[in-house]
């Protein structure tokens, strides 16, 4: 459904995006992540049609987005970066003007205003006008605004900033059922947990070019090292370290506690616990630490 | 999922006049969408909505009342006429008032919509450039016109009831066409000022370039109405249409809504700018294997001038017709034939020269000076007029040696002098005003068209660089050897021709 190769784009001396190649498939989210000035935006306004891409190609929903600018467009829903709303409209009105814009027959406007309002709570604000929304309500707007044509192809910035938890929670219910209808997702976002919540695959970009991109597992694996298990006692597990060495690479230990890494846990696992049987160590847990994506990210981020 | 295409497109032949109405159609009624929601939103600025009602209703009684008290008063003192111009103006002032709050909605159209964030959600439908645009000059035109309309229908009830009197159907169609024009005029100006710049501050500053031709418009027809020449309001009728298809065609193809976007801050980088010129005077093309010198000459030089043939058939047509215009005019304003009979003129012109400086190298600087000077201006001010202006300014001595020519002619003298005079140094002087001309008209029109894939900047810059190339190469030294020519030659040649050399 999005397909880049080589995309680049220049302005003047300034290169806002370099070599970018990525793939987004049907019934696929994937999370681009970046500090800011990264090149974000320009990807997402280059995929739009909006930018010209300096060098490279890209195709959306099977369009080049050079020469069928217009096509593209009326295949993707953008939820932009400022929610970029008129303050002066209704709710309703204006969801029916981009209706209007995608060339949706009235009914249908209508029908999926009212649809996408009560799906995100706004059925009952859509006859006030704009202005007199909070900024989670303005959010959710342009949400249902990019949503409203029902495009294959959606390219989200930041889409549950200022909302509440529950409005928030609403949002990534609602990217989820996207994503089972088979849309091609692209999202970016600062919220690392959303990411990993959300996305099949995750990109990162820095200036101007994507540094890595996998799943979340493949990107810890590469970048953090095999998966960190802690084995937790009933009571000072003394020489038990010393007995597991060879076998797994032990990082820390502590009163009651040992962590150790290991590439396979599968195999590795069950022999360490038949060590502890073995010496009579009483184990109260065997899990693995969490390693987050943010930790993926601030690494990625902080090199070079 | 949105379909977008035209739903006639698929089935009938790109040519045919009935599918490009119905493409027409098509884009307009997409068009009217944008229109009708900035429509509405307007009015929903009280802002936009007092001001507007008081100029379509308050200030068209006001005249109304002040017309008839005029009247009144100067018809005791027997000045009629005073009135009787004076109505019809204040029907024209009416009449534009209303349509001066187009050039503030227009010049906020696009930058304002940019800087309040709501955009790029526009930018990012399947809307095409020409329907953006034609949708936001209709929004910015159809208001302030209709307030016009009703401005001028109150006044003209007013006067009629008041004073009785009502315009010849003529002048009423003229106003109204006046009043039309001028607004998709400044509209149309204020959408391109709008999308070329950053913030509403830039644009309202650049507005300037909009009010001033324009005030100077209305006091012309302010002196027509007042003089009563009110055929003369037709070529101003004439102008305006001309204007409006150069600035709204103008304005599609040089609409980009990567600049809209992509552009934060109004930056003249002038080192950047002057590198990028000198680079691209000195070579347009970049990439291929290296050239000796007349390689270089051929591609760059030679080749700029074959790129320039269309405005060099421009220039060599202007003048022509300006030699034409010469001989014409001759015929109605004669100079009287003894004018032309100067005893002992071959002395007298050799005087003159001698007077004036025109001798030796001193001479041919002067000479160069004096060309140089006129082509330089010419070229100037093509930037400022499209180029209308650097032809206009070639024309004029074309005009006047045709002129001459044909006053020497009528009054029996053998024009064979002029010749002399004249041919030496124009067979290469005029080809260096042509060219020069050719590369002004080209800067001037690059601003309305540049070329595919390039903004305005780069397609002027571009043709700066062509200009600055072949000034430098063949116009120049055109010059210089057409100057030698006509202090060393020339005055040989006319005595020879006289009999007297």
């Amino acid at each position: 459904m999005i397909e880049t190769d080589g995309l680049t784009k220049h302005f003047d001396e300034f290169v806002a995006v370099e070599d970018v190649s990525l793939a987004v498939h049907a019934g696929e989210v994937l999370a681009l992540l970046g500090p800011n000035g990264a090149g974000k935006t320009t990807t997402v306004r280059m995929l739009t049609s909006i930018l010209i891409p300096t060098r490279g190609t890209a195709r959306v929903a099977g369009y080049d987005i050079v020469t069928q600018a217009e096509q593209v467009r009326a295949s993707v829903g953008v939820l932009t970066e400022s929610h970029g709303l008129y303050l002066r409209m209704k709710g309703r009105e204006y969801l029916d003007f981009f209706g209007q814009l995608y060339s949706m027959d009235e009914a249908k406007r209508r029908r999926q205003g009212k649809a996408l309002a009560e799906r995100f709570g706004l059925h009952d604000v859509l006859d006030r006008r704009i202005g007199e929304y909070s900024k989670g309500m303005r959010q959710k707007l342009a949400l249902i605004r990019s949503m409203m044509h029902d495009p294959p192809v959606l390219l989200l910035d930041e889409p549950t900033s200022a909302m509440d938890p529950h409005s928030a929670r609403q949002v990534r219910d609602a990217i989820r059922d996207l994503r089972k209808d088979g849309r091609a997702i692209i999202l970016c976002t600062h919220n690392l947990a959303e990411a990993e919540e959300l996305a099949d695959r995750i990109a990162i970009i820095r200036r101007g070019r994507i540094i890595v991109q996998g799943t979340a597992l493949e990107l810890k694996a590469r970048l953090l090292g095999p998966p960190l298990l802690e084995l937790r006692f009933v009571n000072n597990p003394d020489g038990f370290v010393e007995r597991l060495s060879g076998l797994v690479e032990v990082e820390s230990s502590g009163h009651n506690w040992v962590r150790y890494r290991v590439a396979d846990p599968q195999t590795i696992n069950p022999q360490v616990l038949a060590i502890a049987a073995e010496h009579q160590m009483k184990v109260v847990t065997l899990s693995e630490v969490p390693q987050s994506l943010e930790e993926v990210y601030l690494r990625v981020v902080s090199e070079g | 999922m949105a379909t977008l295409a035209s739903p006639v497109e698929q089935t009938q032949s790109r040519t045919s006049l009935h599918h490009q109405m119905q493409m027409l159609w098509w884009n307009l009624s997409r068009a009217l969408i944008v229109t009708r929601r900035e429509v509405l939103d307007m009015f929903r600025d009280w802002r936009i909505i007092v001001p507007a009602a008081l100029l379509t209703m308050i200030f068209p009684y006001i005249a109304n009342w002040g017309a008839g008290r005029m009247v009144r008063w100067v018809q005791e003192y027997g000045a009629d006429i005073v009135g009787e111009r004076l109505v019809p103006f204040l029907l024209m002032v009416v009449g534009f008032f209303p349509i001066t709050f187009s050039l503030v909605i227009a010049l906020e159209t696009f930058v304002g919509e940019k800087e309040r964030r709501s955009l790029e959600p526009l930018l990012s439908t399947p809307l095409t450039n020409t329907q953006l645009y034609l949708g936001k000059t209709l929004s910015a035109t159809i208001p302030p016109v209709a307030g016009s309309l009703l401005g001028i229908t109150v006044y003209l009830l007013g006067v009629k009831g008041n004073i009785n009197w009502a315009p010849p159907t003529v002048l009423l169609i003229q106003v109204i066409l006046l009043t039309v024009l001028q607004a998709l005029v400044m509209v149309s100006g204020a959408v391109i000022v709008s999308g070329q710049t950053t913030s509403v501050r830039a644009a309202n500053l650049l507005a300037s370039f909009i009010i001033i031709p324009m005030s100077f418009l209305i006091q012309a027809e302010a002196l027509i109405m007042f003089w009563a020449e009110y055929g003369a309001l037709w070529w101003i009728i004439v102008g305006l249409v001309v204007l409006d298809i150069v600035l709204t065609r103008m304005g599609v193809r040089i609409f980009n809504r990567e600049g809209l976007l992509g552009k934060e801050m109004d930056e003249l980088n002038l080192g950047l700018g002057i590198k990028k010129l000198v680079r691209l005077a000195l070579a347009r093309r970049r990439e291929g294997p290296r050239r000796n010198a007349w390689q270089w000459y051929r591609d760059e030089v030679l080749g700029t001038v074959g790129r320039s043939w269309g405005a060099i058939l421009l220039v060599v047509g202007a003048l022509a017709g300006a030699y034409l215009i010469g001989l014409r005019y001759a015929d109605v304003y004669r100079i009287p034939p003894h004018i032309f009979i100067v005893n002992n003129w071959y002395q007298r012109f050799l005087d003159v020269l001698g007077e004036s400086g025109l001798h030796g190298v001193g001479g041919v600087l002067l000479v160069l000076l004096q060309n140089w000077r006129v082509l330089a201006v010419a070229s100037l001010l093509a930037v400022f007029s499209f180029g209308v202006l650097a032809v206009l300014i070639l024309m004029v001595p074309v005009a006047l040696v045709g002129y001459l020519v044909s006053q020497m002619a009528m009054a029996g003298m053998d024009p064979m002098v002029l010749w002399a005079a004249l041919i030496p140094h124009s067979i290469i002087e005029l080809p260096a005003a042509i060219l020069a001309g050719a590369v002004a008209i080209r800067v001037g029109a690059s601003i309305l068209a540049p070329p595919p894939g390039k903004t305005v900047g780069e397609g002027w810059l571009e043709a700066l660089a062509d200009a600055g190339r072949l000034w430098i190469t063949l116009i120049l030294p055109l010059l210089v050897i057409a100057a030698v020519v006509e202090v060393y030659v020339t005055p040989y040649l006319v005595g020879l021709a006289a009999g007297g050399g």
